[in-house]
């Protein structure tokens, strides 16, 4: 059923922000490791949860940014539904941005002057809703993240994790196909972020989005992603399921970054439930070699 | 030095502006000048109505929702004293033309900074403008403000409008700017027209500061009153000119403590009020 209809596509996708530097002084050389996104091409399907983890400052904003134009690419083309974003007019961008992609972002998002539920309205109230039904939509979203109640506090009255499930619910209440997800749960604490994780697995499974999700948390990314994209220095470097990811590293730096997974959340992960019974063996072998030898250390 | 003794003639060309624009613009100012006196004397009719006692209870009260008792407790003995003084009437008079320059500043002052807090060229242009208007000796205002508005009230709003209004503006363009660009990127991501950007989010997160820039204003406005008692203004601007000419120190002060007491008042209602509910968590 998946994988069948390509929603988000990038081909030869490159961000230089240095590129106005670049213009003032000719002598500069063309330098790759400038680059903030080099050269990506990658296939998004609908109704998958996609997880980019790679480590700090290898392009996964700006490539998240370049799919919504947050951030213009210097170059390749960038595919909503088969069309090219650069080659849409201001409007038509402003209706994807509106019905089509809505983002969450990590930190300081909510407007600070606006109740939870003005908050969570104002994809709405930009699109020009209606009052009543924006009111019922944000409320719907609100349930839906398990604020109900909240609707009139301030965002400075809530917690952190509070803050990100109504970042969640405005992003939900726009009813966008695709939702970008930047960070969303990292700065939370293990048992909130558990939870959040939970609830978004199983939000989806209610409502079927297409999900964009950066983490640097391998373990979050094996439990929610459909499909991983590794990122390093601007370029992916591997795209697949988990257990590619885990069972076929392709270079050291994956290997790196999959060596030292929590084996238990391993094992609750949903797409552990789904391998073959021999890809499970597999899967805990690797770990369990690891463990004789890190056990061999301690000796 | 003493061969050429070219001098540019800034002092003469003024002049002959002032001169061109008095003869050819007249009706106009003519106009303004008597809707501002009207406005003016419509106000001071209004508060003299009130009964001095009621109103002096109805500030402490205002003072005591907005600010606290204390402030409520300085509000009555303060205006009692003035009241006592016998500066009720210079007072109101005071705070009538206050309001209305400082309502002046506003209706010009938001709208320009607002406007050039979108265009960076023009707030280039602004800025240095601002900055001539208010280091420039208010004095210096007085003189065309006589020209082309005569003597009285009017030359004095005038020039604490040209005074008192950069603050306004530059402190709107300085609250649009320090919206945090999270916050922008934000309404960019839900996909905001640039007016939706701006009303929705850039200038209910500003307004904080415009409030204090509108406290700002305030303060300088009653700080011309002195000056603008110069061309003719009345109000407790007049008593301590007075004073000074005379050389009565006493009177000087005692005109001077009330100015110092409707500034206190002045300032701590509108403080109160640019403080902001959203903004009592202090995170922005
Ligand atoms: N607006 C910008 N102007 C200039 N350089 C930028 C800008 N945004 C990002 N960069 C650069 O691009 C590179 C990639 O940044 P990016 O924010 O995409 O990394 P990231 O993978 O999201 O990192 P993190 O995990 O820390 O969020 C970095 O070297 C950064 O310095
Ligand atoms: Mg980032």
């Amino acid at each position: 059923m998946k994988y069948e209809s390509c929603i988000i596509g990038l081909k030869n996708v490159t961000k230089d922000f240095s590129i106005a530097n670049r213009k003032k002084n000719t002598n500069l050389k063309e330098n790759h490791e400038d680059l903030a996104v080099s050269d990506v091409n990658l296939n998004i399907y609908k109704g998958e949860i996609f997880v980019l983890i790679g480590s700090s400052g290898s392009g996964k904003s700006t490539l998240l940014r370049m799919i919504n134009n947050l951030v213009i690419p210097t170059e390749g083309e960038v595919l909503i539904e088969g069309r090219n974003t650069q080659k849409m007019s201001h409007n038509e961008m402003l209706t994807i941005r509106q019905k089509k992609i809505s983002m969450v972002f990590q930190s300081i998002s909510l407007l600070p002057h606006r109740t939870v539920i003005s908050n969570i309205e104002f994809g709405l109230e930009v699109q020009g809703v209606k009052k009543s039904l924006r009111i019922k939509k944000a409320k719907e979203s609100l349930r839906l993240v398990g604020l109900n109640g909240y609707e009139y506090h301030y965002p400075h009255q809530l917690s952190g994790g509070m803050q990100q499930r109504v970042g969640l619910a405005r992003a939900i209440a726009n009813d966008t196909d695709i939702i970008l997800m930047d960070e969303a749960f990292s700065a939370l604490d293990p048992i909130i972020k558990r939870d959040l994780q939970n609830q978004l697995l199983d939000l989806q499974s209610k409502l079927s989005k297409t999900i964009v999700f950066i983490t640097h948390d391998i373990d979050e990314a094996l439990k929610i992603g459909d499909r991983i994209g590794v990122m390093s220095q601007g370029k992916v470097i591997q795209v697949g399921k988990p257990e590619e990811i885990l069972l076929e590293p392709i270079n050291e730096y994956v290997k790196k970054l999959t060596n030292d997974i929590n084996l238990q959340k391993l094992i609750s992960a949903s797409f552990f439930h789904s391998l073959t019974s021999e890809a499970k063996e597999k899967l805990i072998k690797k770990y369990n070699t690891q463990i004789e030898k890190l056990l061999e250390t301690v000796k | 030095m003493e061969k050429g003794h070219f001098k540019i003639s800034i002092a003469d060309t003024i002049d002959q502006t002032v001169e061109w624009i008095t003869i050819n613009f007249s009706s106009i100012f003519d106009r303004f000048s008597l809707l501002i006196d009207n406005c003016i004397n419509l106000i001071i009719y209004v508060l003299t109505l009130i009964n001095p006692i009621v109103l002096i209870i109805i500030l402490s009260i205002i003072a005591y929702i907005l600010v606290s008792v204390y402030m409520s407790i300085f509000t009555l003995i303060g205006f009692s004293i003035i009241l006592n003084l016998g500066y009720w009437l210079p007072m109101i008079e005071t705070f009538s033309l206050v309001f209305v320059s400082v309502i002046i500043s506003i209706l010009l002052g938001i709208p320009i900074g607002i406007i050039s807090s979108q265009h960076k060229q023009l707030s280039k242009f602004t800025l240095p403008i601002l900055d001539f208007m208010q280091t420039m000796p208010a004095f210096v205002y007085l003189i065309p403000a006589i020209f082309f508005f005569s003597i009285g009230v009017v030359p004095g709003i005038v020039a604490s409008i040209i005074f008192s209004l950069p603050s306004v503006i530059k402190l709107t363009i300085l609250g649009i700017k320090q919206v945090p660009k999270e916050i922008i990127e934000v309404g960019h991501s839900f996909g905001t027209k640039t007016h939706q950007l701006l009303f929705k989010i850039q200038i209910p997160l500003a307004m904080p500061t415009i409030m204090a820039g509108i406290n700002q204003c305030i303060m300088l406005s009653l700080s011309m009153v002195v000056i603008a008692s110069m061309v003719g203004a009345p109000g407790l601007g007049a008593e301590v000119y007075r004073a000074v000419t005379q050389i009565e120190i006493g009177k000087g002060f005692e005109a001077g403590i009330v100015i110092v007491i409707l500034a206190i008042f002045l300032d701590r209602i509108t403080q109160k009020l640019s403080i902001i509910k959203w903004k009592d968590g202090g995170r922005l």
